[in-house]
């Protein structure tokens, strides 16, 4: 069954295809037939693919399938090749299993939108796209796929073009990644250098033989590039600005690329090179240290912000750092957990928030929402299942794996690490619940128009919402401290070192066996107090945000204004970059280059015009001419000069 | 007696006679006289060099110059005869439209 692997890769890039190419003469029910259809047979074949690979023995869980040869150039050899093993396994669950729901929910929420063919074409191209990053067996499969993911990132936030805002945050979104690529892309070159291969395989046997010392120079150079990589792709400090203005997309694609996949990309790859980074421990602390500041920097600016959609988005921001946390105090597994979990009520979230935005026509301000729990009770029913299960309270999903790296980043790590971490959770806790409580509880604020339109959405859309609840409650049982099934699943991958502390035995870390049960309570704690704090802030006394936000006016001006980064940026790199482009164009375009290239042409031109009165036209001038030259040619001959 | 100079002399001067005549004269069929009288110093000059060098190839190429010769003139004189149909003149300075 691991043998049909491609056909994983095949059924959306098919589906791509169609929708694209033919799209535009097919009814509506048929491209959203074709796209869901390609990515349902995508996730059958996963599941088929991921039950082949649990019946292989644990230690040899590594399926290799050679598509062809791709490039081979002196030493250099890349071939097309895919690669199953827990980690891709579990990854392409995720992205098939998520996407497909998406799919099906963008049916509902994209029928109005003129560009619905153009719309899933993207969506099965960024999912093919995604598949290849996960799949692929070596370093430059995994870059197309990364590179890939990025350009359907970018058209899919740039959608609705026609918005400047739209795409302008496209443009940002592809240029700040680019920042990051550059960063993996000097890092696969190096790697090349280094170990004379970009197969995944070799790199890391190479590396765990002992070959490079633990802090060897180079490999913490790789292993830095390859960070900056994913601080690009995973919207971590100082390349985080992105991800909020990407929130100009569809919601839908907010779900799948902007929160549950595309932006797990970097944990992912990090988490895959776990032998290169457990060999520079200084790479480790970087890693763990920008997650953690991540975490607590995007959970603050979340506190305050209005719209639906940027409170997800900072909130996917400060998960992703949790992630990157946990990788960075050597819990891959931790991070992966963290990663799957949060696909599951990150993408519930985010398609609630579309559900809201839906029935109120458009809008995603919460200051016009409120009491929106008795019209839209599906909706409102799975959100609340998904703040629940965010906010960390047991026995929901994003308790376990939130839980598993606070502890993790306690034993591994540092009591720095944990305050850090466990300051993000309790303000998790309370932005989620503020968000819930402007938008369903309390008076409705929402304007008479929209009102009239309110409505709950239609069935393709709530289902998915249903199946995502459902996930996110169920969703942490996989993990649960001592027996955790994706601990032990993971271990071929991540070897002696990726093991938890919380798996019993076999982690071996010294810590009493209260620890885990006590951490529990605290993190129980923290989240309870957050909801409290919530609860009285925006049901008990409404009045009182108004009042914190007039007596700590600079603080909370900062946090709208997200710390002024963007600005800051601005000044700092967009405008120079700008103003010296225009030098450029002026001065070195215009006039160097420009000028050159005129210049020549006329400088011949004013040559001709000298030159061309020697054609008189009459016979005997060139008759002399021919003579002349005969002469100089009898005593050249004659004389030999 | 006769020398080989005397014969490229000979050659040389009608030669030179020719070019003149093609630079100076403004009638097209005297410049077209001229050409064949280079083309007929030249002769003198192959047949001169067969002569002393005991070759029949200088003789065999004078044969190839009046062959040629023999074409040229009749593509010439047609050439002349058309253009005087056009301009009713064959002097040569008022033929000169095919310039800047």
């Amino acid at each position: 069954m691991l043998n049909l692997v491609a056909l994983i890769l095949l059924f959306p890039l098919i589906g791509a295809a169609i929708n694209g190419l033919l799209g535009k003469r097919l009814r509506k029910e048929t491209v959203g037939y074709v796209a869901c259809g390609a990515i349902g047979l995508s996730f059958f074949v996963s599941i088929l693919v991921f039950t082949g690979l649990l019946q292989l023995p644990p230690d040899t869980r590594l399926f290799e399938k050679q598509l062809f040869s791709w490039i081979e150039s002196g030493s250099f050899k890349a071939a097309a090749g895919l690669q199953v093993d827990p980690l891709s396994s579990l990854m392409i669950l995720i992205v098939t299993g998520v996407g497909f729901l998406i799919h099906v929910y963008s049916i509902g929420y994209m029928h109005h939108d003129k560009g619905y063919h153009r719309y899933f074409c993207y969506l099965n191209l960024f999912t093919f796209s995604m598949l290849l990053l996960v799949l692929g067996n070596n370093f430059l499969l995994m870059f197309i796929g990364w590179e890939a993911v990025g350009l359907c990132s970018y058209l899919l936030i740039g959608f609705w073009f026609e918005k400047k805002s739209a795409s302008n945050a496209a443009k940002k979104a592809f240029v700040v990644n680019r920042v990051g690529d550059f960063g993996f892309a000097l890092g696969i070159m190096l790697i090349f250098l280094t170990f004379h291969t970009i197969d995944f395989t070799e790199v890391f046997s190479a590396a765990s033989q002992g070959n490079f010392a633990v802090g060897s120079f180079t490999i913490t150079v790789i292993t830095l590039l390859l960070f900056m990589g994913a601080t690009g792709k995973s919207a971590q400090i100082p390349l985080y600005t992105w991800l909020p203005d990407a929130m100009e997309g569809p919601t839908p694609v907010s779900a799948l690329i902007h929160a549950a996949t595309m932006v797990t990309a970097g944990v992912y790859m990090i988490a895959r090179c776990n032998v290169l980074y457990m060999l520079s421990p200084f790479t480790m602390t970087i890693v763990a240290g920008i997650g953690a500041v991540t975490a607590l920097f995007a959970a603050s600016i979340g506190l305050v912000q209005n719209d639906i959609k940027r409170v997800l988005a900072y909130s996917t921001i400060s998960q992703l750092g949790y992630m990157f946390l946990a990788c960075g105090v050597g819990a891959f597994t931790a991070g992966v957990f963290h990663l799957m979990t949060h696909a599951f009520f990150k993408a519930l979230l985010f398609l609630g928030s579309g559900s809201v935005i839906h029935a109120l026509s458009g809008e995603q301000d919460m200051r016009k929402m409120g009491g929106l729990k008795q019209h839209i009770p599906i909706t409102y029913k799975t959100f609340l299942v998904g703040t629940v299960a965010i906010a960390g309270i047991p026995p929901f999903a994003g308790f376990f794996s939130k839980d598993e790296i606070l502890l993790e980043s306690l034993v591994q790590g540092n009591f720095i690490y944990w305050l850090i971490g466990a300051s993000a959770a309790f303000l998790t806790a309370f932005y989620m619940f503020r968000l819930l409580f402007m938008t369903f509880y309390g008076e409705s604020r929402v304007d008479h128009h929209a009102m009239e339109h309110l409505h709950e959405s239609p069935g393709n859309m709530t289902m998915p919402l249903v199946i995502l609840a459902g996930l996110s409650f169920v969703g942490g049982f996989f993990g649960l401290p001592g027996a955790s099934a994706i601990n032990k699943f993971l271990s071929p991958v991540f070897g002696a070192h990726g093991h938890s502390g919380t798996s019993g035995a076999e982690g071996g870390v010294h810590h009493s066996a209260m620890l885990p049960y006590l951490m529990m309570f605290v993190s129980t704690a923290i989240a309870v107090a957050g909801i409290y704090l919530a609860y009285q802030m925006y049901i008990k006394k409404p009045e009182m945000p108004k009042k914190l936000a007039e007596r700590f006016n600079l603080i909370y001006k900062l946090l709208l204004n997200k710390y002024y980064i963007d600005e800051l940026y601005d000044a700092l790199f967009v405008n120079p970059v700008k103003k010296g482009s225009v030098l450029l164009w002026k001065y070195v375009d215009a006039k160097m280059i420009d000028g050159s290239v005129n210049g020549i042409a006329r400088l011949v031109g004013w040559f001709g015009g000298v030159v061309r009165y020697l054609q008189t036209g009459y016979v005997r001038n060139y008759a002399f001419y021919i003579v002349v030259g005969c002469i100089f040619i009898v005593v050249f001959a004659a004389f030999g000069w | 007696m006769i020398t080989l100079t005397h014969y490229l002399v000979l050659s040389a001067v009608l030669f030179t006679l020719g070019v003149i005549g093609v630079l100076v004269r403004r009638n097209a069929i005297v410049i077209f006289m001229c050409i064949e009288l280079m083309l007929n110093a030249v002769n003198v000059s192959f047949v001169a060099f067969a002569h002393y060098l005991n070759s029949m190839q200088g003789q065999m190429f004078v044969f190839f110059t009046m062959t040629v010769a023999a074409a040229e003139a009749a593509v010439g004189l047609a050439i002349i005869v058309a253009i005087f149909r056009n301009k009713e003149t064959v002097n040569i300075d008022e033929m000169n439209i095919m310039k800047w």
